[in-house]
């Protein structure tokens, strides 16, 4: 067994920083790197992409950054765990061994992580009862049932730990959760047992702290912001663990950003529900029972956590369509420039109602003045510009794209300097709405292969 | 006297469908039974007057000096569904930190 294995956070969402993989595999040892590219409506865009092409439907942007570290991985047997697989983890598989075989790789084990699609055995998994009703508005699936677009359970750390032990170098998972993918190689490593609840506790914690990349080590820090050393050269967070469940968060020394208490909290708290019952597939763990601890320079311990057992559900995440919006924007200019933006508005509003044009939702805001923080913006005095931003949503097409040909018209026949339209009329845009939802564990099983070089 | 909560907290905010979780988190380990006391559930919910339009729910963290809110139907729906220029309410960390408190002249910031 391992003394003791290093974890290093690589990406925290598809678009994240595409210098950070590398620094994590150049800047100083880890064992293994993890990125997470998936969020909530992310998978619908790559079911999406699947569907018009059969050999898409990953994480593109994996593949440059697998084609940049990947020799060295090899050389240096840092494995890699990722849920960049998306819609079709297998397709990834095969980009990554062309790519493998393009950098001269003479031997390569990818472990593809499958089955947490369930699109095509929704009706089925129906008429065993299980309703995939929406598990927080509680409102029956059926009026959203012919508009899914896409349908997958949130798998954890096990299928991922299964992939290792068969030796896989390269993990690509489907819809596995954030924390899995950082929990299971110290499963692995240390061969925690299934029901050792606090371990798997504070490994799923350590995910959480990981699962966002440069949000734990200094990134969109609220403290004492303006004190964050470097961050044009930022360190993404590094988790080393022992066999005993400790952990400490760090990230390489000589790079920029910072890892303290404050900064780990921040991410402790980033987008969580109940504390004491943060749910996994792998455990239930109890934030409130986390002691941080600075131990040494951007070095912090996370000790004493409780875990529970997990439950008996898997999440599934469905997305489905559901209807249109269109957004554009015009700058107006000093002088008196939130006036005319208040007044192209209600021009604009009038135009539509005289064209009988109704939405479902219209929403004006006004950047530079209140589009982040709404009733609680306090005044402003005469600003140098405004951005006015207005949005409509309808279930019908026509209705959205027809809002988006008013809004050109109101620089020649609205209040005067205005400009800051060269992207175009708004274009109406699919909407994709979120449908979580939970499964009985034994309805879905994950499959595991190995495909090699 | 009058103070803001950025005064004596830092915040981060994030999204969970049309919910937001905003955590409130004390700058010294003395403001936590302060907040604790002073920002309620039903606090929150009137200084988010007209942006959480759903209940607000308080979850308490004495361990990191920390509160999380649960704003519901916060964000205009959600995900891609939002008009909002914040859809996912990053920034109502911030919004919350303009919250006033009002505390004895005996404590010093």
């Amino acid at each position: 067994m391992r003394e003791k294995v290093r974890i290093a956070s690589a990406q925290g969402f598809l678009g994240d920083l595409q210098t950070a993989p590398l620094d994590q595999v150049t800047k100083g040892p880890v064992d293994y790197v993890v990125m997470d590219f998936l969020a909530e409506v992310t998978m619908s865009i790559l079911q999406k992409q699947k569907k018009r092409n059969s050999e898409l439907g990953y994480a593109r942007d994996l593949i440059p950054i697998i084609e940049q570290i990947l020799p060295l991985c090899v050389s240096r047997n840092i494995r890699i765990i990722t849920n960049g697989g998306g819609a079709n983890p297998q397709a990834c598989s095969e980009a990554i061994l062309k790519c493998a075989k393009k950098r001269g790789i003479q031997s390569l084990k990818v472990g593809v992580v499958s089955g947490d699609d369930i699109l095509d055995r929704i009706p089925d998994l129906r008429s065993q009862g299980i309703e995939l009703r929406n598990m927080e508005t509680g409102e029956s699936l059926d009026p959203v049932l012919e508009r899914l677009e896409s349908a997958n359970v949130y798998f954890g750390a096990s299928p991922i730990v299964k992939a290792l032990r068969q030796g896989a170098q390269i993990v690509i998972t489907g819809r596995t959760t954030d924390t899995g993918l950082t929990l299971a190689p110290m499963i692995y490593e240390f061969g925690w047992s299934e029901s050792d609840w606090d371990k798997l506790a504070a490994g799923t914690i350590a995910g959480h702290i990981l699962e966002c990349g440069g949000q734990a080590s200094g990134g969109n820090f609220s403290g004492d912001w303006q004190s964050v050393p470097d961050l044009e050269h930022i360190g993404f967070p590094i988790a080393e663990a022992w066999p005993g469940g400790e952990i400490v968060i760090t990230k390489h020394d000589n790079t920029g950003g910072m890892v303290t208490v404050q900064t780990v909290k921040e991410q402790l708290v980033y987008e969580i529900g109940d504390p004491r019952n943060y749910i996994t597939p792998d455990c239930v763990a109890d934030f409130t029972s986390i002691k941080l601890e600075q131990v040494g320079n951007d070095r912090v311990s996370v000790s004493q956590v409780k875990g529970a057992p997990a439950t008996a559900f898997y999440k599934v995440s469905m997305a489905y369509l559901d209807g249109y919006t269109a957004i554009g924007t015009l700058t107006y200019s000093w002088p008196e420039a939130l006036e005319k933006a208040k007044r192209a508005d209600q021009i604009l509003r009038a135009r539509l109602k005289d064209m009988n044009l109704k939405f479902e939702e219209i929403r004006t805001e006004y950047l530079g003045y209140n589009s982040c923080h709404g009733p609680l913006a306090h005044g402003v005095q005469d600003p140098n510009e405004v951005v006015l931003r207005i949005g409509v949503r309808d279930r019908s097409y026509d209705v959205v794209e027809r809002f988006g040909k008013e809004l050109a018209p109101l620089i020649l026949t609205g209040p005067p300097g205005v400009t800051g339209f060269a992207g175009g009329r708004p274009k109406a845009k699919e909407v994709i709405s979120y449908w979580p939802a939970l499964i009985p564990v034994e309805a879905v099983s994950p499959e595991v292969h190995i495909n090699t070089l | 006297m009058k103070i803001q909560l950025k005064d004596i907290c830092h915040a981060r905010s994030g999204d969970k469908g049309d919910t937001a979780n905003i955590g409130l988190i004390a700058l010294q380990e003395r403001y936590y039974p302060l907040i604790a006391r002073c920002v309620t559930a039903e606090r929150v919910k009137k200084h988010f007057e007209g942006i959480a339009l759903g209940p607000v729910e308080r979850f308490e963290m004495p361990n990191i000096w920390a509160l999380n809110f649960l704003l519901h139907g916060a964000l205009g729906g959600g995900g891609t569904k939002s008009l909002k220029n914040d859809a996912q309410g990053k920034t109502l960390s911030t919004a919350l930190l303009r919250m006033e408190i009002e505390i004895e002249e005996t404590i010093r910031i």
